[in-house]
């Protein structure tokens, strides 16, 4: 079958299948689905650039989704007067020794030749700078923290509307990008992914435990909505007429439509982002990008500047990460740390990108929606499974009530099998990448 | 002086033991780490869920066996069912080799190619893993609790500071210890051994001089599933197991082994110590260390603690960067 049947014809199964959860569990569970799908669609996007186009070993993918979502409570919330007053200004001064600190380490290696001496000295000036922060920001935190901290405790945000925090979350990954990428990109491929993997866990932890900043583990719940509210939907009068017309109810009808909002928004996204990234691949550019990746020291030969290019391709797909991951925040409405976990945000995507098949755009889509739907379907499909199994065991029994408690972690290994299965007999994935000449 | 010694034990207590048990552990699960990659030359993601594999069988065997009442208190009976735990995970290994990673071996793929598969892999045995146990905390060691109580160490020495060795981590030296030896003579006195050296130095060469490499990497799974079971037991025995945690491990086996110098074993154990410490002595509160030894009206107010416990995560990846950056082969010059 040539691809201009083929592909279509997947993404029209898979439109059927969303069809199918519908029709057969109801359409709520399909929307939300959906919505995540396409959020999905987009993180794997983001990979897809990093891993397809320039074979940029990332496993950091979960840090640059938290620090999107970050952007959605720093740009939505309204800020804490109190608390900015409390510590504000002790934490901009050791802000600014944290910016110090960071010249003079830079300028003194400057001046300092290779060799002990420099690093001994460069140990020294950091430790130094450590404490003399601390001294300015340990009183500043916990004075922000203290400000009615059962509600607030940080600093909050700008107040600014949420559709925002979704390009303010892109720029804040990309800017985290940006310095994981000096660090790191010189490494070996292996060497990257353990040390991305790594950072990502950091973000994380930070995330959890500087409660000024987003609350911590406390979680921050209530953000602004993109969307109307369900319940004021409800109270409007042409909404009513609208859900008599399909013959809804007025509350799931109100449900469904600010799913559909949602759903129409990041649509958008998504297409914006295949749009540009379809552009790029195939622009001189992406030609340059997979003649990188596909041999280096060629392109290097040929005056291709490989760092560089690398450094900006981890930024972009970073960035359109990050704007993932501050629309998944929107649609959740809080932003909890706590669930940010490698398997469902860094290697989850990875599964997509790899059976969408690396290198294409619509694959990573594809892969997006797909790996997301077995994900949440494979929870019921296995709970139907163990129902059945162990229809024959008395329902006292404890192996029965075990199975059917364990079920849902099958999806792991459901998972993992159909990424073995990929790997090995389709490596280049269900819509593999185009040989352009 | 009491003042000194009671600085002294209190660092002990707090640091230098748990320090040492924690080292152990990252040891024994760097040295599979490091094995698999100096043989079969990939970094196996799969290593941290081999470790709950191997745990959750001896966890298994040892509530059956808590069942029917056996136990051989003052030891925890884990260690009679370990060899089980030994046994599966090798046979999981073996199992995993011959029907995913072989495939690979046999087209010599590029090692990104390796990784991507132990990711499925990792998938597979953490959905295994939880299906069978759950993913909540278990608790599985019995017998006696310590070596030394702290309260029988403050009757015994009159020292304000006590000093408590659990017996967990008394088993988790000595067992390293044990298993540390034999593995070097091992790898440095036997035929096979040699042969896995000469193998992970330079495989052509080891392939001109008649080494099987079907059996180098045979015997590289046997060791590094047997090594990661007891690794995993005897972490589970000194804390306690839960399927999450055991996946987080990786990041600090990880870097214990790239900076030790991935490939190296003696590397590995090096490295392992040197995380362990690192974290400890990062998160460690200094205060009433300096209590005792400072004249009073110096006295920290503060905690004195670098970095607080919830990162000590950070830390083994900020030496682990640190290391890449300054000296990619790890201490002991291993593969770059």
């Amino acid at each position: 079958m040539s691809p201009m049947i083929r592909n279509p014809l997947l993404f029209a199964v898979m439109a059927a299948m969303l069809a199918a959860v519908g029709f057969g569990q109801s359409w709520q569970v399909a929307l939300t689905i959906l919505n995540l799908c396409l959020i999905s669609a987009v993180m794997a996007l983001g990979l897809n650039m990093q891993w397809g186009y320039a074979g940029l070993f990332n496993v950091g993918v979960m840090g640059f989704a938290a620090v999107g979502g970050l952007a959605t409570v720093l740009v939505t919330k309204a800020p804490v007067v109190d608390a900015w007053a409390a510590g504000g200004w002790r934490l901009g001064i050791s802000f600014v020794l944290l910016l110090a600190t960071a010249a003079v380490v830079v300028v003194v290696r400057r001046w300092l030749g290779p060799g002990p001496i420099r690093s001994l000295v460069t140990a020294a000036l950091v430790i130094a700078g450590y404490f003399l922060i601390r001294v300015f920001f340990d009183p500043a935190t916990e004075a922000i923290e203290a400000v009615n901290s059962a509600k607030t405790g940080y600093l909050g945000g700008l107040g600014l509307p949420v559709l925002l925090s979704w390009i303010v979350g892109g720029v804040l990954a990309a800017g985290v990008a940006w310095f994981i990428g000096k660090v790191a990109l010189g490494l070996r491929s292996d060497y990257f992914a353990i040390a991305t993997l790594g950072i990502s866990e950091i973000v994380i932890a930070i995330l959890k435990n500087e409660d000024w900043l987003a609350r911590g583990v406390k979680n921050v719940t209530g953000l602004k909505r993109p969307v109307p509210y369900e319940i004021n939907l409800q109270a409007d009068a042409w909404f009513a007429d609208f859900a008599a017309w399909f013959g809804a109810s007025v509350i799931e009808a109100s449900s469904i439509f600010v799913k559909l909002c949602y759903a129409a928004l990041f649509l958008a996204v998504l297409l914006i982002v295949v749009a540009l990234s379809e552009r790029a691949l195939k622009s001189p550019w992406g030609r340059m990008m997979r003649a990188i990746r596909d041999n280096e020291d060629a392109a290097e030969a040929m005056g291709k500047d490989v760092k560089r290019r690398h450094l900006q391709i981890f930024i972009i797909g970073s960035a359109v990460i990050g704007i993932a991951g501050a629309m998944l925040v929107t649609l959740d409405g809080q932003f909890t740390p706590g669930t940010y976990q490698p398997l469902r945000f860094t290697f989850l995507i990875w599964i997509m990108v790899i059976i969408g098949g690396s290198g294409n755009n619509w694959g990573s889509v594809l892969g997006g929606f797909l790996v997301w739907f077995v994900w949440i379907e494979a929870e019921p499909a296995g709970l139907w499974l163990m129902d059945v199994i162990t229809s024959g065991f008395d329902d006292a029994s404890p192996l029965r009530a075990h199975l059917l408690n364990a079920a849902p972690h099958m999806r792991l290994v459901i998972m993992g099998v159909i990424l073995l299965l990929v790997m090995r007999f389709s490596p280049r994935g269900l819509i593999p990448e185009v040989m352009r000449r | 002086m009491t003042d000194f010694l009671d600085a002294i034990v209190l660092l002990t207590n707090y640091v230098l033991v748990p320090g040492v048990a924690y080292g152990s552990q990252l040891a024994l699960g760097a040295l599979g780490v490091t094995l698999i990659y100096g043989i079969l030359r990939f970094a196996n993601f799969a290593h941290g869920d081999m470790m709950a594999f191997g745990t959750m069988v001896v966890i298994l065997i040892t509530w059956w066996f808590q069942s029917i009442g056996f136990s051989i208190a003052p030891l925890p009976v884990a260690l009679v069912a370990l060899p089980i735990g030994i046994a599966a995970a090798i046979v999981m290994s073996l199992g995993t080799d011959r029907l995913v990673y072989r495939f690979y071996r046999r087209r010599r793929s590029p090692s990104v190619i390796y990784i991507l598969t132990s990711i499925g892999v990792m998938f597979v045995m953490n959905g295994i893993v939880r299906f069978i146990i759950g993913p909540d905390d278990q608790r599985f060691s019995d017998g006696a609790r310590f070596i030394i109580k702290a309260r029988e160490f403050k009757q015994a020495t009159g020292l304000h500071e006590g000093l408590a060795i659990k017996l967990s981590q008394g088993i988790t030296v000595l067992v390293t210890l044990i298993v540390v030896v034999a593995l070097f003579r091992f790898l440095h006195k036997s035929r096979t051994g040699k042969a896995m050296r000469a193998y992970s130095d330079n495989e052509d060469l080891a392939l001109l001089s008649g080494v099987s490499p079907e059996r180098v990497v045979f015997v590289a799974w046997v060791i590094a599933a047997a090594l990661a079971a007891i690794a995993g037991t005897l972490y589970g025995l000194d804390k306690s197991f839960k399927p999450f945690t055991y996946f987080q491990l990786l990041l600090p086996i990880f870097a214990s082994a790239i900076v030790g110098g991935i490939g190296n074993p003696l590397g590995a154990v090096v490295g392992g110590f040197i995380i362990a410490f690192s974290e400890m002595t990062i998160t460690y509160a200094y205060k009433k260390f300096l209590r005792y030894l400072l004249p009073d009206s110096w006295a920290p107010d503060s905690l004195v603690q670098f970095l607080t416990t919830d990162y000590k995560f950070a830390i083994s990846f900020i030496i682990l960067v640190v290391v890449l950056l300054v000296r990619p082969t790890g201490i002991f010059r291993g593969r770059t």
